[in-house]
């Protein structure tokens, strides 16, 4: 009589509203932050530890955008711009060279292949952290720290690309077509120029925006690698600028703005390219 | 494409008998250049910037700069055995620093696993309004950078510009994020907040790719929505969540970001906290580059044996079950 009957009404309605009220307290949990990043970047200095997040009396979104690009001679617009330069070419150049690298794990055949596949695979299970000071020592011996190049080239290392590479090869471009277009007398490297990577155009993006992702994401190797505040990238500037606010509180407020900005890419790159990412996602379980 | 596709797959009229075996080694050794240089940038990539310093790494932590002469004479490098290593070991801060880096793998990753794989749950169970809309909201912290992350909860924990801590200051609550015991779960929230939506965006996708008549046949059996949930989807993704494991937890090895730029504010944080964080003091501030680079040795051995562990655990799981059966 009491028991729950699953097929009864009101157990069902209340299930559905615990359920609904959960998602959405995760979903308040994850915006939130956003949302008081958003706020606090319109505040004034006084207004920030006044602490009265709605009281709009004070907006000052526009002068804290302006004292951005002003403070320290215009070092945040350099950062940024050195961030994209970073983010987008490396990503662009570290993508095809992986998907590059996993079709032809997919599609050729050739003695040790699987064991050299395990190679890639184990590479993605170390650390960053841990490479950080070889890399130095090679990238002083070289004469290229505190350059541009220090910090480009590790980030274009992605074997997870190649992994996702060959996943997407398999998936996307059928043995027959390429089988149809040797016949047709193509060259292997034309075949795969005007064939294959057209096919893999999806897994292409999908693997750019993992990596742009990471790389956007990199503080521990320019930490390492750069000295010249003009060649940081935006997160690294951000560190600095927030190191120097306890002793001059006039850097809060354009830090908050310049986090603010600094969350822009991704989430517009991720808005633009969703259709690609989303099949992208359950791709690394796939076995 | 639809002209490539709908052509014939049979091959042509074989050529003359004695050119064939020819004709087919120039065309297998085409392939194999083709292969060698659609391979060839990325092995020289993993040579420079993997191969090369695990290789490197590996060597300094067996010798060391050592000065002959009380210091006098010209600098030398020399083969210290395990020296460096036994140094690492016992040292308090090293050590100190491991355990930290447990502590937080034990409180966050079950926590990240169970919490993402119960909102892809709560998700596909069908009865959340605007789906897609929460899957965007819960997704949006992977577009934070990790560093800006932390920033954001550097200022929510920091008292006079946090709102959170003024509500609780209303309540009468006094709260440290910052302090001795509030650090670690203060940090493993930022972890959580920057990921948990985008595992549950992988969960609720695998989810999807569940057959829908598995899960009609279960409820057909009289199983309820929770056991369904629990007994029939959550075997189903357990590729997705091997996977989501073991990511999660190389990435947490690693804990650097988020503690550096706490301890600009947290006396509770010091340079030695994690051992990613004694790697970068051991090699930067005091140049002892045989103890950085033991240490990463030892960093690299355990996130090797703790990967290779999961991995194992998993598939005697998977042969358990399947025994079971």
């Amino acid at each position: 009589m009491s028991s729950a009957d699953s097929t009864s009404p009101r157990p069902r309605l209340l299930g559905r509203a615990t359920v609904n009220t959960v998602v959405g307290v995760f979903v308040l949990y994850t915006l939130l932050p956003v949302l008081w990043l958003v706020l606090a970047a319109a505040k004034d200095r006084d207004a920030l530890f006044g602490s009265d997040l709605l009281s709009f009396g004070d907006f000052s979104f526009l002068t804290n955008l302006r004292d951005l690009f002003t403070m320290d001679d215009g070092q945040y617009g350099r950062w940024y711009a050195n961030s994209l330069l970073y983010a987008v070419l490396g990503a662009a150049v570290g993508s095809l060279v992986s998907v590059a690298c996993g079709y032809a794990f997919d599609k050729y055949r050739f003695r040790h292949k699987e064991k050299l596949f395990g190679l890639v695979l184990a590479a993605v299970m170390v650390p960053q952290t841990v490479l950080a000071l070889p890399l130095y020592l090679m990238a002083s011996q070289a004469g290229l720290v505190n350059t541009f190049w220090a910090v480009f080239v590790p980030v274009l290392f992605n074997p997870f690309g190649v992994y996702l590479g060959r996943i997407f090869s398999q998936g996307y471009v059928p043995d027959e077509v390429l089988e149809a277009a040797r016949i047709d007398g193509a060259g292997e490297l034309a075949m795969y120029a005007r064939v294959s990577l057209r096919m893999l155009g999806p897994g292409l993006v999908t693997v750019f925006l993992f990596q742009l992702t990471a790389i956007w994401n990199n503080f521990f190797l320019p930490m390492v690698m750069l000295s010249d505040q003009d060649l940081y990238p935006v997160g690294l500037g951000l560190y600095t600028w927030n190191s120097s606010a306890s002793v001059s509180p006039e850097y809060y407020p354009v830090v908050i703005m310049g986090s603010l900005l600094a969350v822009l890419p991704l989430v517009l790159a991720f808005a633009l390219l969703q259709r690609f990412w989303r099949s992208g996602l359950t791709a690394g379980a796939v076995k | 494409m639809t002209a490539t596709t709908q052509r014939p797959v049979t091959a042509p009229a074989p050529p003359p008998a004695a050119s064939a075996p020819r004709a087919r080694r120039t065309a297998r050794r085409r392939r194999l250049t083709a292969c060698g240089v659609l391979m060839t940038p990325f092995f020289a990539l993993l040579a420079t910037v993997f191969l090369v310093p695990v290789g490197t790494a590996v060597y300094l932590s067996f010798y060391s700069d050592d000065q002959p002469g009380l210091g006098f004479g010209p600098e030398q490098t020399v083969f210290v055995g395990l020296r460096s290593y036994a140094a690492v070991l016992t040292d308090p801060t090293f050590l100190g620093g491991l355990g930290t880096v447990a502590l937080y793998c034990l409180v966050y990753i079950p926590l990240m696993v169970a919490g993402a794989l119960a909102l892809a749950l709560l998700l596909d169970s069908g009865v959340v309004r605007l789906r897609a809309w929460a899957q965007l909201g819960l997704f949006l912290p992977h577009a934070v950078p990790g560093i800006i992350a932390a920033l954001i909860w550097l200022y929510l924990y920091t008292p006079g510009i946090s709102p959170v801590v003024d509500l609780f200051a209303r309540a009468d609550i006094t709260i440290d994020f910052l302090g001795l015991h509030t650090v670690l779960p203060s940090l493993v929230n930022i972890a959580l907040w920057s990921n948990l939506g985008y595992n549950t965006v992988v969960f609720y996708a695998a989810l999807q790719a569940v057959p829908r008549e598995v899960i009609e046949a279960a409820v057909v059996d009289g199983a309820g929505p929770v056991r369904t949930a629990l007994q029939v989807k959550t075997p189903l993704v357990r590729a997705s969540i091997v996977m989501v494991a073991m990511f999660t937890l190389i990435w947490s090895l690693q804990l650097f970001t988020e503690p550096m730029l706490l301890s600009q504010s947290s006396p509770m944080i010091n340079s030695r906290f994690s051992p990613s964080m004694y790697i970068y003091d051991a090699a930067f501030t005091r140049n002892n580059y045989s103890l950085a680079a033991a240490a990463s040795v030892v960093l690299l051995v355990c996130t090797i044996a703790l990967s290779y562990g999961v991995t194992r655990l998993t598939s005697r799981t998977d042969s358990a079950a399947r025994e079971a059966r």
